[in-house]
Order: C-alpha cells, then structure tokens, then sequence
C-alpha cells in the first residue's frame, strides 16, 4: 500500500441510514479511524410526550422500516408491563412467532442483499440477478414466507395491524397457519443451501476481546422479555435496563452510545449466541459448530454466520408453534385494556440485537416519559473500537487502500447496522 | 447496474423506455424504500421496468444521472434542504414516496410543541443538536407526484411506476378509505367500538388497516372533499373522545390544517 492514505466514505451504502467511515494513515500509522454516525434525529422520545398509551406501539414502531415489529412489541411489552396485563399463552406464541418471521426477513435481506454481495465481488444485489438467479431466487423465496407468515399473523409485513396491547385485533385462520407448514419444510432446505453458500465464503479472520450482552434465556433461546445478561458476568433485570446501556453523548454522532463494563460492548445475533448458545435447537447448533462458532467468539464478521445459525433456529421453532397452535383451542384475541399509572420496560431481542422502550405513564394512562434504547446505538461504540483495531492491523500489514477500504465497509456491515434507528 | 433490456421490454408490441431511476431517503424509516425490496414475487419483474442507478441501502454504485427520483422522509435540518434541492435539478419526475414525504409523517408530532429546544432538551440533554421544524417535501421543492401511505403499498407502487414507464397519467382515488372497506365487506368498526379514520382518508389502499380490525388513523391523508368537520360529530356520537380523533387526525400530517385549530393547549 502507500504509506499516507486518506479513505473518506460519505454514506456507506448496503445499510440501512446514513454512517461515514473515515481513516486516515500516515506513513504506515494509523491517525485516525472514524465511524460518523450523521443521521438526522426525529425526536420521538419527545414527540410521544402526552401521547395516550395506545400511541405507543404504533408511533414507537416506525422508528424502524426493517424491525418494526420488534418494535411495536417492545412498545406493547412495556404498556402490558406498566399497566400489569399478562398476555395469554396463545398471545405469547403468536407473538414469537410473527417476530421469529420478522428475524428470518431481516437476516436474509442482510445476509443475501447487504452482505453476500461483498464475497460475491458485486456493487450490489442487482448484478447477482443476471449472474447468480438461482441464488437470488432462493434468498426471494425464504423472505417471501417469512414476510407472508408476518402478514398472517400481524396484518401486515411492515407497521403491523393486528399487534396490541392486550394482545391481537384478530387472529388468523387456522387453515391459513396450516398453509405455512410444507412452506416453512421447504425454506429449512434453503437454508441448508444458504449455509453452503456462506461456507464457500471466506470469513476475514479478525478478533477483538468484546463484552455482549442480550437477553438470557430460561428454557428456550430468548427474543421476548426476560432477564439481562453480559459475556463479562453483568446479570439485570428488565426494569433495571439503563444500568446494562449506560448512553452517552459523543461529538461526531447524532446517536447515543453506550457502554458496560469495559469501553464498549456488542449486541445482536452473536451476542444472543455467546450468551444462549445451549438454548438453540440441535440443527441450528450443530450448524454453528460446522462454522467453529462456539462461545464465546469475539471475530464481529461472525455475527453474519450467527444470524444464519438464528435463521435455523427460528425456522425449526416456528414450526413447532404452529403444531402447538393448531392443537390448542383458541380463545379471544385480546385482554382487557385499563390504564394505570406507573412505568414499564419492554426488552425484546430485535434482529440486530437488545432492544428497550420505556414508558412512564399518569393515571389516564398518558405518556409522561418515554425513553428507546436501539441495538445500533449499543453498538455504535464496539463498530468504533473495532474498526480502529481492524485498519490498525491492517496498516501494519501494509494491507492495500482498496483492501482497508472494503474490509472497513464490510465490518461495519457484518454489524448489520440500523442507523436511523439507531438516532430515532 | 445490468445493462438496460430495452429491446426485450414492449408494451403492445412498442419498445419500452427504461428510464433511470434513483431512491432517495431523508428523515424516516426507510420501511417504504424496504417496500419495494419486500414484494419478493415480483420484484423481478419491477426491477426489468426501470433502471435502478442509485438505491444506497441497497447498492454501492452511484450515478447523478437519473429521470426519476423516488423520494423518502421528511425534510428537518438544512443540509437535507440542499440535498433535496440537488435531486430536483437532476430529477425530471420528483416522487414524494411515503407520508413522511407528503406531509411530514410521525416526523412532525414534534411541530405541536412548538418548542424545539425543549424537545432536543428532551431527548439530547444540553448536548447540542441541530433541528428544524419538520417539513413535507413540497415546501421545498416541485414535488410532481405523491404516493401516499405509511407505509406505502406496493401493489399501489407498482400501479404507479407502470404508469410512468408508459406515460400513463397517474391519478389518486378521490374517494375515501371507508368506500374500499364497504368493498371487503367489513365490519364498520364504530360498530365494534373502534375509533376510524376511513370516511375521510383518501383510499388507494383497499382498507388495509380495517381489514385487519385496526382503525384506520389517516396516513394517507383527506380524500378529496373530505367533511372533516362530521366525523368529529359522528365520531363523538359513537363515544369516542376528543382526544381520540385527535390523536388519530395529527399522527401522520396530513390533516395538519384541521389539527393544528383543534389543539389549543401545546404539548398536550
């Protein structure tokens, strides 16, 4: 490489928001690794203020294109929890299994649209169409179930209609849901191509000593509610959440950035794993085995393989609900709403990682505060540290600009970063 | 991207133009460029209609040559403003795409506080931020064509998009949401105690949310002649608050021009 380089990316592209990295390296030393985050903020902490309690979830919920329902039931997660509303186990397996469905488009948007064009040498997903049809048909085909499961049981694919506090405004037809059982057969055998796939890429082999922190499971792998935990042994409760993030403000960022025990730490699919890892179901584990992702794996490009392992997972899982929910006998959609006054937490394992809606509420049930803590925001920080680490190492290796410059990309991609959730 | 495939695109036996196509995104979600990308069966198809020279999220090339511009969010900050005025003299179709386009979307709850230090006060502390009042596309710029919806529907979208590829003229249902629910043979949900929008939010979106039992909270803005003035009437006949309605009219912006006369107290 030359020894002076100066890369300047306005607006990285293949994620979701605007971010600009920026390097500069003088004579094999490195000066300055720059993640920017310059999204424009859209206040909603603010903007819910006075708001009624049936505004949360909806407005809440467009803080994200991607994991909207994510966030509407981390927004319902926290009313229920304020106002002491229990939701009924058929509530609670439809729920996971709308959000399982949103976690599978999510992964595969990024792994097969975002992320695989970077090992494929494309500019995008568009050239794959003309050289790798049946690759790119195969990532359509998986999303499309995933997204069409979404619209059965939450209305909708983006926004959700039917996901309320107390539960749904309607439910689906159980023939519907039948439906979806040869369909969701046939997508685990895409996934198993998917996994060959990733295996004829190479995954860059960089490491940096991470703190991650999720959700803990209790018997199964967690994605609703539950209690908080870190690789470096930091255990919480849901309502004791700001002491897991920590935000702070820094000058070059619209976004909030946190931090734990150490000067950053990780959220998202390879957090989830190195902290659930026993409560995947076999397949998706002995996936994760073929890859050599074990806990605890501090490489962030293997976040990609973890969200592949999670497809498994959440595919196998969602299979099961549905038999559940077919043999049950099901009762009304909804339980009773009555506000009260006081505050709830919402943590739900978003695809990119933990995330948090807080609300406080007056005896109408009125918004007084309302507080949203992002995966991104997480990890703004760790992709900062890392990306020093990684061009460090790399300016070292005298590495070539070009090279620097898509690795640099490509590890702030593997995060899967939602920028303007990230400011919201 | 791909070389154009005009030659093998016509239209009763007449070769189609592909023009250039460019997505753009300011403050927002993003959820409704991510529409476009979610309509797995026939996105094929659409993307072998139009050229795609730039889509950030979704591609690393770039190109300031480009027809058409769909544009998403709303405007809040000043370098947004020249960005926005950049893409309409590149642009020869500007495409507000969304409600945040439209009409500023939840982006412009914060207006009603008419406070902005406050609300950064709010959310940042005394860290400094800079922010606008959030404005709609069409304060800035010519906007030639709205689509509306949060999100927006990507049947609608396509529709849209066929049109202008054939030069069609695009034209909006004039008549309101509640006429397409009637079509699907809904229950009306003032019936089931259920606050609604649909008499007087512009249609095109068959219904969406009351097919789902979900009231309907106006994204897509009035329909034409949209008597705003009786659905409050009606709307509190049936019980439902002041609040309610209002809640529902502010959300998305499109109603701007009633709401703003109906809250008298900011911030509540």
């Amino acid at each position: 490489m030359k020894l002076t380089t100066t890369i300047d990316i306005r607006h990285l592209t293949r994620v979701e928001g605007h971010g600009n990295i920026r390097i500069r390296i003088e004579n094999g030393k490195l000066l300055e690794a720059r993640w920017e985050v310059v999204e424009t903020p859209r206040f909603f902490e603010a903007m819910l203020v006075g708001k009624t309690w049936e505004n949360a979830p909806l407005i809440s919920g467009r803080i994200c294109g991607i994991c909207s329902i994510s966030h509407t039931l981390a927004g319902i997660r926290a009313v229920e929890n304020a106002f002491g509303i229990v939701p009924t186990e058929q509530t609670r397996k439809l729920r996971i299994l709308l959000k399982h469905m949103e976690t599978l488009q999510s992964h595969i948007l990024h792994l097969y649209f975002l992320a695989a064009p970077d090992f494929l040498n494309a500019g995008s997903v568009f050239p794959l169409i003309e050289s790798h049809p049946d690759i790119i048909r195969r990532a359509a085909g998986i999303k499309q179930l995933a997204n069409d499961l979404c619209d059965a049981v939450g209305g909708r694919r983006l926004h959700p209609t039917r996901t309320i506090v107390g539960g749904f405004t309607m439910l689906p037809q159980k023939n519907e849901l039948e439906k979806f059982k040869p369909r969701l057969k046939q997508v685990m055998q895409d996934l198993f191509q998917t996994v060959e796939l990733f295996r004829s890429f190479t995954i860059p082999n960089f490491g940096r000593q991470t703190e991650y922190v999720s959700l803990k499971g209790d018997r199964d792998y967690p994605f609703i509610g539950g209690n908080l935990i870190s690789s470096d042994g930091v255990r919480k409760n849901e309502h004791e959440y700001k002491e897991m993030t920590n935000e702070y403000m820094v000058e070059h960022s619209t976004s909030k950035w946190s931090r734990l025990s150490r000067e950053s730490f990780a959220v998202g699919a390879l957090a989830r794993l190195n902290n659930n890892f026993n409560l995947l179901d076999p397949a998706a584990k002995e996936v994760s085995i073929s890859f050599g992702l074990t806990p605890v794996n501090h490489n962030p490009f293997m976040n990609n393989i973890a969200q592949l392992v999670e497809c498994i997972h959440v595919v196998t899982e969602s299979m099961s609900l549905i038999n559940e929910l077919l043999d049950s006998i099901w009762t009304e959609p909804c339980r009773p709403v009555i506000p009260k006054s006081g505050t709830g937490v919402g943590a739900v394992e978003a695809p990119r990682g933990i995330l948090y809606h807080c609300y406080e509420f007056d005896e109408r049930g009125k918004i007084r505060t309302c507080d949203c803590v992002i995966p991104t925001s997480q990890n703004h920080a760790n992709i900062q540290h890392d990306l020093k680490e990684l061009t460090q190492q790399y300016a070292v290796q005298r590495k070539s600009d070009k090279e620097i410059e898509l690795f640099a990309q490509m590890l702030v991609r593997s995060y899967d970063p939602c920028i303007s959730c990230s400011v919201h | 991207m791909t070389p154009p495939k005009t030659e093998a695109r016509t239209y009763l036996g007449v070769p189609l133009d592909r023009p250039k196509t460019a997505f753009f995104e300011f403050s927002s979600c993003e959820g409704c460029q991510l529409q476009i990308v979610n309509n797995e069966s026939t996105l094929l198809d659409f993307l072998s209609l139009i050229d795609v020279v730039d889509f950030r999220e979704a591609m690393t090339e770039r190109s300031n040559d480009y027809e058409i511009a769909f544009v998403e969010g709303s405007i809040t900050r000043p370098d947004e403003e020249e960005r926005l005025k950049m893409i309409r003299k590149t642009a020869r179709v500007l495409v507000a795409f969304g409600s945040c386009a439209c009409f500023g979307g939840v982006n412009q709850l914060k207006n009603r506080f008419h406070d902005l230090g406050w609300v950064i006060k709010q959310v940042y502390g005394d860290h400094p931020v800079e922010t606008q009042p959030v404005k709609p596309l069409e304060d800035i710029v010519t906007v030639d064509l709205k689509i509306y919806g949060c999100p927006v529907r990507k049947e609608e979208v396509e529709k849209i998009v066929t049109s202008l590829v054939l030069g069609k003229s695009v034209v909006h249902p004039k008549y309101p949401v509640c006429m397409e629910c009637k079509a699907h043979e809904n229950i009306c949900l003032f019936d089931i105690g259920e606050p609604c929008l649909g008499p007087i939010t512009r249609g095109g979106c068959e219904s969406w949310c009351p097919n789902n039992r979900f009231g309907c909270w106006g994204c897509r803005g009035p329909a034409d002649d949209a008597n705003v003035e009786q659905i409050k009437t009606i709307m509190k006949q049936y019980g439902f608050s002041e609040e309610s309605i209002l809640d529902r009219l502010e959300c998305f912006g499109g109603f701007a021009s009633y709401t703003e006369s109906l809250r008298n107290k900011p911030g509540q």
